[in-house]
């Protein structure tokens, strides 16, 4: 078995999302497709999966042509495709999201399906509650409940798009050795990155994208240099981190609860210093999340004190610790950060102090025109902000932070991000620390806690379960700690 | 007692079928707001066509046209045109209504055939139960046939669960094969041709006759029990009885207390609303993630990809 993708050409509008790509993968290969973000591997992939239709070339697997109209062609020739945010029906059961959409008769045989539900997850090593609902399961139980059910159907070439976005480091591990048996199989898998540690330790092959084109083609092991390189086109350099002397508390937390409906968090005291940089760590849903709410005034303490710079804000509404120089990026940028339809301008203008009835559109947009270049965002100011990739959404925020920031609460900062893009945030970020505020971010990625925090907290099971000053811990230690156990 | 517990699902069948219909398009993720002006537009056409032919059959199925071509418009034009589907429904509720009245206006006062009654033999010589069950004629029958089929359409049937996929996420389900927009539209036109049904039901059943008020309100009222009854067959058909019991209370009482038989007929929505407030409370939350039996019992959540536009790029 083998597959070939030959000259795929593919635009939305003037982007030219594919531009005559060529790829063949053999029999029992994980083979990488490396890229930044936007450089058409998602829509090559798409493409291959049936859900949407090159404008030109052809898929071709065991010497066939295929015809793939839609996603249905597609798994009928066995490829299936676990998409970056998996497609599963959040409230509808995990039986259920296994059926929907396979063949058979008109009647659902529940109890059959519940059966074979049972013996491919078995078989792949997977175990799950039937009667859950989708919405219960973290990210990565969602993926391995998409692969249980493409594995029952057949698949034979799988496609996964991004899959370490938004999983645990522990998930992450089982993701790929779950990967590495289904090659072993003699299935065809294409994993999709742009991490490229990632392709380094899972692959065996690797095609790297550069804006819609096949760059490079090689059997791993490649210098990492070289691949950055062509994903890149230059060589990147990290910026090392200079020391800033720490001063007085800035936030403090006095026994403090906190409940957000999912995750409890009991009598929790803590204090941040003003140049100083914590890093949450734990499995997602392990009281990280709710304890940043807290601090951004999104949830309400049910005991205990909370103040910034000396000021109790315990019962003080969002737009109160706002006043003081809270501020908060949430994790979903398009979600709670952006708003979908206004235009970078009109978030600029939102977000300034300028409190006259009109609005001087024509210095807004000079202003506008300003940050895109200081912060370097991909876009024009009357860019919409749904337009910009991942990464330039991310530096919009970025320039959304007022000057006068305390308390800076990040999720995820550099998710989803190409290295570039996030080594220029945290270059910003670490710029307001040496003007006294506090960073807190929560990361599900230990090399950027490692890089970045000067200490940080471990949550386990919605408490804190470890403290550790970054320079006495490793990436190791952390992994235990993460999975609620102290190094043996 | 029997009496009453048969005038209430008598009277509440149009209502059931409507509501079903409307919870099929709804749960296939398109909302078809035009109830209202269906309604009246089909319980006209059905009653003017029975009455030329001199038959009822003829009247339900120009009706059922009637109710799933209008629906057939809310649905082409959102997968066609990407037209908002409240904005065109609201138009055709407005528009369908006045049609109604211009059209049926010289049918006002006209006696047209009307649904022969059909006790079931055997079963409606059942104490009781016989009476209130099967001593009615076929729209009644077609009322129950509606709920039984819908819910296990949803719940126990393949293409059923695919419905619900389209209507909850449709990316997802069109990553599983299905075909998103057809389905939508299928289903949109089934939904029309219930509301159809019932608008003839009840110009030949119910109240025998054409006049502009015969189906006042009834549109809006069964696109709010399509809501409070979680779009859950069970649930939403309860919601259809509840509505019909009072009305049938109201009109009992009309001689007695003419005052409290006006407020009855609108006493459910306060009831629906605090049903509402304690389905979405925390404290429900809670009992629900122990006991999911109750969870799904009661919990009730709209299709998440309700009224939007599905296309694959
Ligand atoms: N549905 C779409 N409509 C318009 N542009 C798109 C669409 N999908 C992707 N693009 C554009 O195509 C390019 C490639 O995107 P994508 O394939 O998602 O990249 P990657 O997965 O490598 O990050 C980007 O510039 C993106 O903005
Ligand atoms: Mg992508």
């Amino acid at each position: 078995m083998a597959l070939e993708i030959r000259d795929i050409h593919k635009h939305f509008g003037p982007v030219r999302a594919n531009d005559g790509v060529s790829i063949t993968v053999g029999e029992g290969s994980l083979h990488g497709i490396l890229g930044e973000n936007g450089a058409g591997k998602s829509t090559l992939m798409k493409i291959l999966s049936g859900f949407y239709e090159a404008d030109s070339g052809a898929v071709v697997l065991d010497g066939e042509v295929l015809t793939l109209r839609s996603p249905a062609d597609a798994i009928a020739v066995g490829i299936g495709m676990l998409h970056q945010d998996p497609l599963v029906f959040l409230p509808f059961t995990v039986l259920d999201n296994f059926v929907l959409g396979s063949p058979g008769p008109v009647r659902l045989d529940r109890s059959n399906a519940r059966t074979e539900l049972e013996r491919v997850s078995t078989e792949l090593g997977f175990s799950f509650d039937p009667a859950a609902l989708a919405r219960d399961l973290t990210v990565g139980e969602r993926q391995q409940l998409e692969i249980t059910r493409l594995i029952w159907l057949g698949a034979r070439v799988l496609i996964f798009d991004e899959p370490t976005t938004g999983i645990s480091a522990t998930q992450r591990i089982q993701l790929f050795a779950t990967l590495r048996a289904l090659a072993e199989h003699g299935m065809i898998v294409l994993f999709v990155s742009h991490k490229l540690e990632e392709v380094e330790e899972l692959c065996d092959s690797v095609t790297v994208i550069r804006r819609g084109k096949v760059v490079f083609e090689a059997p791993m092991p490649v210098a990492p240099e070289l691949l950055v390189e062509e994903m890149f086109g230059k060589v990147f350099v990290a910026d090392e981190r200079e020391p800033v002397a720490l001063g007085g508390p800035v936030l403090r937390l006095e026994s403090v609860s906190v409940d957000d409906g999912k995750t409890h968090l009991d009598a929790l005291d803590f204090e941040g210093a003003a140049g100083e940089v914590v890093g949450l760590a734990g499995l997602e849903g392990s009281g990280q999340r709710t304890l940043l709410r807290a601090c951004a005034g999104l949830l309400t303490p049910t005991a205990g004190h909370l103040s910034v710079d000396g000021v109790d804000l315990t019962h003080v509404s969002y737009r109160g610790h706002l006043a003081v120089g809270v501020h908060y990026l949430p994790a979903g940028r398009l979600e709670e950060g952006l708003v979908e339809g206004i235009s970078v301008t009109e978030h600029l203008v939102l977000t300034s102090h300028d409190r006259r009835f009109l609005v001087d559109w024509k210095g807004a947009e000079a202003a506008a025109d300003r940050v895109i270049d200081e912060y370097s965002i991909k876009g024009r100011p009357s860019s919409p902000a749904e337009a910009l990739s991942g990464g330039n959404q991310q530096r919009l925020l970025l320039a959304m932070i007022p000057e006068d920031v305390r308390l800076l609460l990040l999720e995820h900062p550099t998710r989803g991000l190409d290295v570039e893009s996030a080594a220029f945030v945290w270059k910003r970020l670490l710029e307001r620390r040496t003007d006294g505020a506090t960073i807190i971010f929560a990361s599900a990625d230990l090399e950027e806690l490692l890089t970045y925090s000067d200490r940080i907290v471990v949550f386990f099971g919605g408490s804190v379960f470890a403290v550790r000053d970054t320079a006495s811990t490793d990436g190791e230690e952390l992994g235990y700690l993460i999975g609620g156990k102290e190094r043996v | 007692m029997e009496n009453t517990l048969n005038s209430i699902i008598a009277a509440a069948a149009p209502l059931v079928i409507m509501t079903m219909g409307e919870s099929i398009t709804e749960k296939s993720g398109v909302v078809n707001l035009s109830l209202e002006g269906s309604l009246r537009l089909s319980a006209m056409t059905g009653f003017a066509v029975a009455f030329w032919a001199g038959h009822a059959f003829a009247g339900f199925v120009a009706a059922a046209v009637v109710g799933a071509a209008i629906a057939a418009i809310i649905a082409a034009t959102s997968i066609r045109l990407r037209l908002n589907q409240i904005a065109v429904g609201f138009v055709l509720t407005l528009l369908a209504a006045d049609l109604a009245s211009f059209l049926g206006d010289s049918l006002v006062g006209e006696r047209g055939p009307r649904v022969p009654p059909l006790p079931i033999p055997v079963l409606s010589d059942i104490p009781f139960v016989g009476k209130v069950l099967f001593d009615h004629d076929l729209v009644v029958y077609a009322s129950f046939l509606a709920i039984a089929v819908t819910w296990w359409h949803f719940y126990r049937t393949r293409s059923g669960l695919n419905l619900q996929g389209v209507g909850e996420r449709p990316e997802g389900a069109f990553a599983r094969g299905i075909k998103v927009n057809t389905l939508r539209f299928w289903y949109t036109v089934l939904g029309g041709a219930m509301v159809g049904i019932a608008g003839a039901a009840y110009s030949l059943d119910i109240k025998l006759g054409w006049r502009e008020t015969l189906t006042l309100n009834l549109g809006w009222i069964a696109l709010a029990i399509v809501i409070f009854g979680g779009w859950h067959p069970l649930r939403v058909a309860f919601g259809a009885y509840l509505f019909g019991a009072l009305q049938v209370m109201a009109f009992q009482l009309q001689d007695v207390f003419p005052g409290l038989a006006q407020v009855l007929p609108i006493a459910p929505f306060p009831l629906m609303i605090l049903a509402l407030v304690f389905v979405y409370s925390s404290w429900f939350r809670r009992i629900g993630d122990r006991l999911p039996r109750v969870r799904n019992l009661f919990g009730s959540e709209a299709p998440a990809a309700l009224g939007t536009v599905f296309e694959r790029e």
